[in-house]
């Protein structure tokens, strides 16, 4: 299964430098996703290798638990574009010293 | 395995795309690739339920809902590839490399054993048994989903409602304001002219005749002229003859003669 | 220098309180209900106790002295050993092993005693009418007095340390409202707020006295500790002794705690004669007496309250000699009087009832002399220097009698209450130790200095008082209260007739062994005589042959200047205790508000700098948030991988 744990951590990894690259928070929000699947990969892999459900059921909450995550994430970025005109991240920074 | 090696180079350059596209719509593209591969990779590790779930849900439904968004903010907005924090895209990706190496090296470096294999915990079936177990060990955790999912919707639709903040337009304040536009910039108080209804088709991408013969910019869609669809008036001027032919009338002198105009070259460059 | 008391102290038993007996409880109900009138519901009157209050006032402790004086002839009527009577009222509180009742205790000491405090303090009552007739704030002296004869009254007739104790702060605190009666006059403020924490002091020792009562016998009953009181070490006695000594001293000015008396004279003088004279003064005397059971098995705390009164019985008639101030020449007698029952109560059993004796003759010719120094004040328009008075005899005859009857007592004239009491005393004394006998005779001969150059002054001599002064009697209401106790002061002595007053005591106090005097009893009195006479013939010499300059010369010796200042006692005070305090909390100001203040508002001032560095790093823009994160997650990996490699 090493294979396939190493390509969720792949993808997690490239997840993570896209959160911190991208500006547009859509972008962003698809960067998150990429993670939680590389996470979810690397769950289904291990429920194979142990031969135990468990993992395939916890991907399951980590998708249900991402769509809602999803929901409210974008609804958020709908709101502060109507407001700012703008989607990107670094335009929402006033919250500083 | 074949199935691994085929994908997970699809999947890595989709993911790495995802990183260098400057549009939105290109990354959210490369993303269902991704996903879709994942849901391939799910099938191949026994977990047929995932996999469809992969495929509905998130292909289905959140990637929809990111597309949908997508389109509310504007399709056609690229990001700048000026960073504009100090040091950050530097330290991000050397961050990334660092994290990358260590996990791949570090799980590499592991045995993770024999493959246990699904084959007997599946025995009733996939959906059966992660059933039991959803309903079983896992149901305070499932039922507490189920809030989570309430509250998560109504969340959304608590920040995407939009107070009305003045009174409803009605029919009488329509025609009032429209009346005080054709005063103030003596824009056209009634409707556009209907494509083609002046000319020989009235088809959506021909413009209207103008009674002098021009061609009317108002009578066709701002999209069509910017795909540069429009056909042109006096394309289908050669058949005025023809018509007139069949009518048993002597052909109009003065039409000839006139320069129509085209509407390639009198619709504003949008 | 005294050996262990002749046998053991007598035990508190009492029985239980039948007949006239139950009425215990409502001699102190009674003044108490006067107090809460008079304070509390007089402003819910509206005014209209104002002008009547003082009557309900003033008949109060008069009812209050007609129960007493019924129990007492009740308590007569019985023998002699049965002659202790205990009434459980309710229980006071309970916690763990500490239950204290509301108990009073009436025996022959308490008896005495409420006789003393409800009939002198009737008289004073009374005398009261008068005197503060022209104030208008008259209910609320009245209310204060009787609040003060409630708590003197607890103190005498509790069962209990708690309730002495409870009676003990009560009259404390009225003797603060008291004192501080003319709260506008500043003196008087401050002469209440000296009085209050000096007696704070002495407070100190009966609380801790308490404490280790409970510590030591489980209890502050009188009945449990004067019967397990041999069970005791003996320096548990000694430190409860000294611990009571220590309060006695408080509360009745002895030296070192005697310098407020002088002060508390800012008073009215009703109150200068009722507490700090006749009654709360000498609560010290009966603590010491009450505790007889301690002191007995506590001989080295004897010898200290015989040290302690002996220097204030020579202390307080030096300050007597020097001060010009009438009321102030009076308290320095009182010190100085009870001194001496201090010292009959040091000496033990043989002691006993000649300091209650003595107390309750002094009770009596120093409450009329101080009413006859009020008497004399209210004449002069509340002129206080003696140096202004002079040939009053004339113009106050009554008061002149009156107070002659006081004098002749106080200084011991054969025949007066105060001759008979003072002698014993002396003699006792004389017996025990010469040393403090002697003493003790030329504080008797001071005595009759002061006192004569204080009649001489105020009485005789030249005219001395300043144009527009009409010196003119009092009337009747002071002048009747001023008569009986002239008529009690000469004859106190009564009391002594067939030693009764040592034999009613005896059920409290022990019967003495017979010990043979250092000297007949005769000689011993003519010697004490043949010094007074010297005292009084020097005073009369240098205040009644010469002049008396009108205002106080100033090229005087040390010793004269000395006494005008009390000896120097609020000198010492201030050196040894208020100046190093006030240097103490100065040096702890100054250190709390550079070292500790320094401290915590240079951390506060470290943490603020710091944080308006560290807050840059807010940046306000989420990747870089971000950012710190995944370099957290990467060292949590690594080190996950690190520990695991291992």
């Amino acid at each position: 299964m090493t294979p396939y744990v190493l390509l969720s951590a792949i993808l997690f990894t490239i997840g993570s430098v896209g959160v911190l690259t991208r500006r547009n928070a859509i972008v962003v929000f698809m960067c998150i996703e990429l993670m939680l699947n590389a996470s979810n990969l690397a769950l289904v892999a291990f429920a194979k290798q142990h031969g135990d459900l468990d993992g395939q059921v916890t991907a399951f909450f980590v998708m249900v638990v991402a769509a809602a995550e999803v929901v409210v994430g974008l609804a958020i970025i709908m709101t502060i574009f109507r407001t700012r005109r703008s989607a990107s991240v670094d335009d929402a920074s006033l919250l500083k010293y | 395995m074949n199935t691994f090696w085929v994908l997970a180079p699809i999947m890595v350059l989709a993911a790495l795309g995802i990183l260098f596209v400057r549009k939105a719509v290109h990354a959210a593209l490369l993303l269902a690739i991704v996903m879709i591969g994942l849901a391939c990779l799910y099938l191949s590790l026994d977990a047929p339920f995932l996999a469809l779930v992969q495929i509905a849900v998130y292909m289905g439904a959140i990637l929809m809902l990111f597309l949908f968004v997508l389109m509310l903010v504007g399709v056609d907005a690229a990001d700048s590839v000026v960073e504009t924090i100090k040091g950050q895209r530097f330290m991000a990706i050397l961050g990334g490399l660092v994290l990358g190496v260590v996990l791949v090296v570090g799980l590499a470096q592991m045995s993770l054993g024999a493959v246990v294999g699904l084959d007997d915990a599946n025995a009733p079936g996939n959906i059966p048994a992660l059933a039991d177990l959803l309903f079983s060990k896992y149901v305070f955790a499932f039922e507490v989903t189920s809030a989570l999912l309430i509250t998560a919707a109504v969340g959304a639709m608590v920040l995407a409602h939009r107070e009305r903040m003045e009174p409803k337009a009605t029919q009488a304040s329509l025609a009032a304001r429209r009346m005080q536009d054709y005063a103030v910039s003596g824009k056209h108080p009634g409707p556009l002219p209907t494509p083609g209804v002046f000319a020989r088709h009235n088809a959506v991408d021909t413009p209207a005749l103008l009674p002098d013969g021009t061609a009317s910019e108002a009578s066709v869609s701002r999209v069509l002229a910017a795909r540069g669809t429009v056909r042109s008036a006096p394309a289908m001027a050669g058949d005025i003859a023809g018509i007139e032919k069949q009518l048993g009338r002597a052909p109009h002198a003065g039409r000839d003669a006139s320069a129509p105009a085209t509407t390639e070259e009198e619709t504003p460059a949008t | 220098m005294f050996v262990l008391a002749e046998g053991a102290a007598p035990l508190v038993d009492p029985g239980s309180a039948d007949g006239a007996f139950s009425l215990l409880w409502l001699v102190i109900v009674l003044p108490l209900l006067g107090a809460a009138i008079l304070l509390v519901g007089a402003p819910l009157a509206k005014g209209r106790l104002d002008k009547q209050g003082h009557l309900l006032g003033a008949a109060l402790p008069v009812l209050s002295f007609v129960l007493s004086l019924v129990m007492f002839f009740a308590l007569l009527g019985r023998s002699s050993d049965d002659r202790q009577v205990s009434q459980h009222l309710y229980t006071w509180f309970q916690a763990g092993g500490l239950k204290v009742g509301a108990d009073l205790l009436y025996d022959p000491l308490s008896a005495l005693f409420m006789l003393l405090i409800t009939g002198v303090g009737s008289l004073i009552h009374i005398y009261s009418i008068g005197y503060m007739e022209h104030d208008e704030r008259r209910r609320r002296f009245f209310g204060y007095l009787n609040l003060f004869i409630a708590a003197m009254l607890t103190l005498v007739m509790s069962a209990n340390y708690l309730g002495v104790f409870l009676g003990w702060e009560g009259v404390g605190l009225a003797s603060y409202l008291l004192i501080g009666f003319w709260q506008y006059k500043h003196s008087a403020a401050a002469a209440a707020k000296k009085a209050f924490i000096l007696n704070r002091v002495g407070d100190i020792g009966l609380s801790l006295a308490v404490a280790l009562f409970f510590a030591t016998f489980g209890t502050t009953d009188f009945t449990t500790i004067s019967a397990n009181a041999g069970k005791a070490s003996e320096g548990t006695m000694t430190a409860l002794g000294l611990l009571l000594l220590l309060a006695a001293c408080g509360k009745s000015a002895q030296v070192p705690l005697q310098s407020w008396l002088l002060d508390a004279m800012e008073g009215p003088t009703p109150v200068s004669a009722l507490i700090h004279a006749a009654t709360m003064v000498t609560a010290g005397v009966y603590l010491v007496v009450r505790s007889n059971f301690v002191f007995d098995y506590a001989p080295h705390a004897r010898t200290a309250v015989v040290v302690v009164a002996t220097v204030t019985l020579l202390w307080g008639a030096v300050i007597g000699c020097g001060k010009d101030d009438i009321k102030k020449v009076l308290a320095g007698s009182t010190m100085s009087q009870i001194g001496y029952m201090m010292l009959g109560a040091g000496l033990g059993v043989a002691g006993y009832p000649f300091a209650i004796f003595h107390l309750l003759t002094h009770g009596f010719f120093k409450a009329n002399m101080f009413l006859g120094a009020g008497s004399v004040m209210h004449g002069m328009d509340d002129d206080v220097d003696m140096r202004h008075y002079g040939a009053l005899s004339r113009a106050m005859p009554v008061t002149f009698l009156t107070f002659a009857m006081g004098y002749l007592a106080i200084i011991g004239f054969p025949g007066f209450s105060g001759f008979w009491s003072k002698d014993k005393i002396i003699e006792v004394a004389l017996t025990q130790n010469w040393l403090v006998g002697v003493l003790a005779m030329i504080g008797a001969g001071i005595t009759g200095f002061y006192m004569t150059r204080l009649m001489l002054m105020t009485f005789f001599s030249q005219k001395r008082w300043a144009d527009g002064v009409h010196p003119h009697e009092s009337p009747r209401v002071m002048t009747v209260p001023l008569i009986v106790l002239a008529a009690l002061s000469v004859l106190g002595g009564v009391m002594l007739i067939g030693n009764w007053i040592a034999d009613f005591l005896e059920p409290v106090t022990g019967h003495p062994l017979e010990e043979n005097p250092a000297l007949p009893a005769v000689v011993n009195s003519v010697i004490v005589v043949v010094i007074v006479a010297v005292g009084v013939a020097l005073a009369w010499y240098l205040f009644q042959r010469q002049e008396v300059p009108r205002e106080a010369p100033q090229n005087v010796s040390f010793v004269t200047r000395a006494a005008r200042s009390e000896l120097y006692g609020n000198e010492i005070n201030d050196g040894l205790v208020v100046r190093p305090g006030g240097r103490l909390v100065g040096g702890l100001t100054l250190f709390d508000r550079h070292g500790v203040d320094g401290v915590v508002e240079g951390t506060a001032l470290g943490v603020g700098g710091s944080g308006s560095v560290l807050r840059m790093v807010q940046t306000g823009f989420v990747r870089s948030y971000a950012l710190s994160l995944l370099a957290g997650a990467v060292l949590v990996v690594v080190a996950l991988l690190a520990v695991n490699l291992k």
